[in-house]
Formats: structure tokens, C-alpha cells, sequence
């Protein structure tokens, strides 16, 4: 099992900070057409945490496999490898407070270097590689960070405009301590010019907020003659402090 | 000047994508010998405590089309009302329940099922006993942030009438949109993205 907590402290239970509606996509945006009829429309009922929220599954270490955290050989044939830029992704998981987070289930999956995915429901004509899956998952260490294996993902076009490309990227999802903290996001390139011309990265109406999701190449991090660093922290809600909480009675 | 609370910015969420299930059920997606299960299939075992139901789930558009290509994750409590998860500081819950389940959505009905236990009541934060639930969690492609609700059940009237979440919303007219059905032997909960009918989501 993974050691998620610290020593001499017990799990924190307190409630999320709110979320920032603002810096979060809103429900509705036109110019990424999907969401025109799979967008609710009417206010969300703001709720303060209860225990349905704030408690959430944990994941031990032991349920992953060897390979899971390397997308470069876990679909491949014995002794072969994924075509494409060989690549690490190396980060921390941290909360709003800025504290690592460890324990932190990190599920990821991609299209490959030509940015084709194995789907049934994938039209794409670039080929699909026989030794590239496109799913992987970690779980963060005691200080939050986390690291896996793949190659870079290739751009591909989608219908939504006649002519639109997704940016290379990465899909993540996460799961923190509780379930309100439960996040999917997509992680982008440093310097990819793809990025400020897509629908559903500009979803996201603050460009900081959409550089946060920027991934910095980190040439001190390479291996040298084997691939190439990119440095993604991820940041989760925070959550109070439960010391001065007021308790009534029955709680 | 005063200081600076150092704090810093949520990850900006993005949508899942028309391939989550690539992600997080890969062996739904026919990408076989990855992981040996899906996470989040199986919630109960033969020893699990409590009384098994089955309940059947779709995401429907303002169009009133099923989501073919949506995940959910539900949350809950053991028949005894507690959480498996270490915030839970009121008792250990049963060890042969996870309480979390996750399943993809059929890429032709639409629908997808999870077979679980009724979860006991738990406590609103003033102490009140919250009724019977899941907590409902929705990801699909052109849902841009994930969408929370929750399910209660059809058959637990006295309990939803006291239920202090359900009491919050304030057109009573909406209510039902959070209770299951049932139906013979299993629970029906049609999450409306849209329209007149549009589920009650929550920001938690
Ligand atoms: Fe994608």
C-alpha cells in the first residue's frame, strides 16, 4: 500500500476551497460545437462539501503494474517499442496550498506519433502503430511527484470547423483524496504554435490558465541519447483546515 | 502592501475527449493486456454486507440522444453508511466494499449499468442524516469541466423528504430529477444534460 499519509498526522478531512468557475472552461462554448447540446444551462446549486465529497477512494501502489507508467513498451511485442520522439513526463501533483500530494492515481492516454488513437470510432488515415496502446497510469509519490514513459503524441484533425488540428497533448486524468477533487485535463507542449489555434484549448478564456497546461521542456532532465524531458505539475483543489472547524452536535 | 497568500491555480480542467475510455477502461476499448481489469469494475464481492441492486444509467443531450461515448463514476457509503476512504474518521467501513465504481457508457445504447448495494445514510455537515445516494461523477466529449450530481432512490420517500441536500433546491419541481425509478429489480437514473427536465448538477 502506498503511504499516503504523513506519519504522526491523521488524513485531512476538511472541506474543498471553492472552485474558480473563471478559470475553469465555462459549460457553453459555441466555437467547440460539442458542447452546444451537452452543456447544462442552468446554475450549478453551490453545495459546502459534505462527507459524500470529501471522502474518495485511495489506490495502493500495489494494484499497478510494472509497465503501466511506460506507454513506450506496455502494448508492445516482447522486445519491441512505439514508434515516435521518445519522451518522459515528469512532474508533482500538488493542491492549491501548494503541498505535494501524494497517492494520487494519475491515468493518461494518447494518440500516437502520428496522432491516430486505437479506437473503433477513430477515422484518422495516419496509420495506427502495432506497438503503441495509448493508455498509461502512475500513482505520486510521497512528495507528489510522478513520472512516466511515452512517445510524443502527434498532432490530428477533428471535425468541429472544417479545418480544425488538435495540439499535441496528453490527456490526464486524476484523482485525488475526495471525490470533489476529482479532475480530467489535457497537457500541451512549450512551444507549440498548434495550441493557440484550437477550440477546445480556447474554451479556457485566461491565456495563464491555458499555460498552466503547458508542459516545459526540461533539457537538464534528459537522458542523454535516450529521450527528452517535459515537466507538467498538476494541481488539485486545496482543502481547509479542519483545526477551528465548528462541529455541532451529532457530528 | 500585504502579503501574498501564495496559493495556487486548480489545474484549468479540459474536456475527456471522444477517447476517455482509451484512459480508463481500456479493456472496454478492446486494448487488451494493459491492465488486467478495468478499475472501478467490480464494486462488490460474495462477501460483501448489504443489499445488492442493479441500476441502470444514461447521460442524454439536449437533443434527447444517449451519450454514446460518456464515462461515470459513482461514490458511496457501505449498508452501514460509512466510506472506504481514509477522510472517513466516524468508523472502518466494510473492507469488502470499495464504494467506487466507474463504467463507459455502450457505444450503441448508451447505457450502462452498475451493480452495487443499497449505501446506508450519512451525515449532512450539521449532523442530520443525509438519505440513501451516490455521488454522480460525468465526463464525456463536449463536457468541458466534469459534471457532479448525485442519485438518490425511488423507493426511500420519508428519507428524501428529510434530506438536507434535496431541501436546498429551490424548485421543488426538480427534485425528481435526482431520484432513480425502480423498476422490477433495478434502478433507473437518467442523467438530462438539458431542457426542461435538466438534472440538478452541483458545484461541490
Ligand atoms: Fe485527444
Amino acid at each position: 500500500m502506498s503511504n499516503i499519509v504523513a506519519p504522526n498526522r491523521p488524513p485531512e478531512a476538511g472541506a474543498f476551497f471553492q472552485r474558480d468557475r473563471d478559470w475553469h472552461p465555462p459549460a457553453f462554448t459555441p466555437g467547440y460545437k460539442t458542447s452546444v447540446l451537452r452543456s447544462p444551462r442552468r446554475a450549478l446549486l453551490s453545495l459546502n462539501s459534505t462527507i459524500s465529497e470529501i471522502t474518495g477512494p485511495v489506490f495502493g501502489h500495489d494494484m499497478l503494474g510494472e509497465l503501466d507508467d511506460d506507454m513506450i513498451v506496455n502494448f508492445a511485442k516482447p522486445g519491441e517499442s512505439a514508434i515516435g520522439p521518445r519522451i518522459m513526463v515528469y512532474g508533482r501533483v500538488l493542491d492549491e496550498r501548494g503541498v505535494g500530494v501524494p497517492g494520487v492515481l494519475v491515468e493518461v492516454w494518447q494518440a500516437n506519433a502520428g496522432g491516430r488513437y486505437r479506437h473503433k470510432k477513430e477515422s484518422y488515415l495516419a496509420p495506427l502503430d502495432p506497438n503503441f496502446g495509448g493508455c498509461g497510469r502512475t500513482i505520486s509519490g510521497d512528495d507528489g511527484s510522478y513520472c512516466f514513459r511515452t512517445i510524443q503524441p502527434g498532432p490530428y484533425p477533428w471535425p468541429n470547423g472544417p479545418n480544425d488540428w488538435r495540439p499535441a497533448h496528453i490527456h490526464f486524468s486524476v484523482f485525488g483524496h475526495g471525490f470533489g477533487q476529482r479532475l480530467i485535463t489535457q497537457m500541451y507542449f512549450e512551444g507549440d504554435p498548434m495550441i493557440w489555434k484550437c477550440p477546445i484549448v480556447k474554451t479556457i478564456n485566461d491565456p495563464q490558465a491555458i499555460e498552466q497546461l503547458t508542459a516545459a521542456l526540461d533539457m537538464q532532465a534528459t537522458l542523454p541519447m535516450d529521450m527528452r524531458a517535459y515537466k507538467f505539475d498538476i494541481v488539485l483543489r486545496g482543502r481547509r483546515s479542519t483545526m477551528f472547524e465548528n462541529r455541532r452536535e451529532g457530528n | 502592501m500585504a502579503q501574498q497568500l501564495d496559493r495556487l491555480k486548480e489545474s484549468p480542467s479540459q474536456t475527456a475527449g471522444p477517447y476517455v475510455h482509451i484512459g480508463l477502461t481500456p479493456n472496454f476499448a478492446d486494448i487488451g493486456g494493459v491492465y488486467p481489469d478495468d478499475l472501478g469494475a467490480a464494486m462488490v464481492s460474495d462477501k460483501t454486507k448489504g443489499e445488492r441492486i442493479t441500476v441502470k444509467m444514461r447521460v442524454i443531450d439536449g437533443a434527447g440522444t444517449p451519450l454514446k461515448d460518456a464515462l461515470i463514476e459513482i461514490w458511496q457509503a457501505d449498508a452501514a453508511g460509512l466510506y472506504n476512504s481514509p477522510a472517513e474518521r466516524r468508523g472502518a467501513a466494510d473492507p469488502h466494499f470499495t464504494g467506487w465504481g466507474r463504467r463507459a457508457t455502450d457505444m450503441v445504447s448508451g447505457e450502462c449499468v452498475f451493480e452495487t448495494i443499497k449505501p446506508g445514510r450519512v451525515p449532512f455537515n450539521d449532523g442530520r442524516l443525509m438519505a440513501p445516494h451516490f455521488t454522480v461523477w460525468i465526463v464525456a466529449r463536449g463536457i468541458n469541466i466534469g459534471l457532479h450530481t448525485r442519485m438518490y432512490f425511488g423507493d426511500e420517500d420519508a428519507a428524501n423528504a428529510e434530506d438536507p441536500v434535496l431541501a436546498r433546491i429551490e424548485h421543488k419541481v426538480r427534485v425528481p430529477t435526482l431520484i432513480a425509478q425502480r423498476s422490477g429489480e433495478t434502478y433507473v437514473f437518467d442523467i438530462q444534460l438539458q431542457g426542461d427536465d435538466e438534472t440538478v448538477f452541483f458545484d461541490i
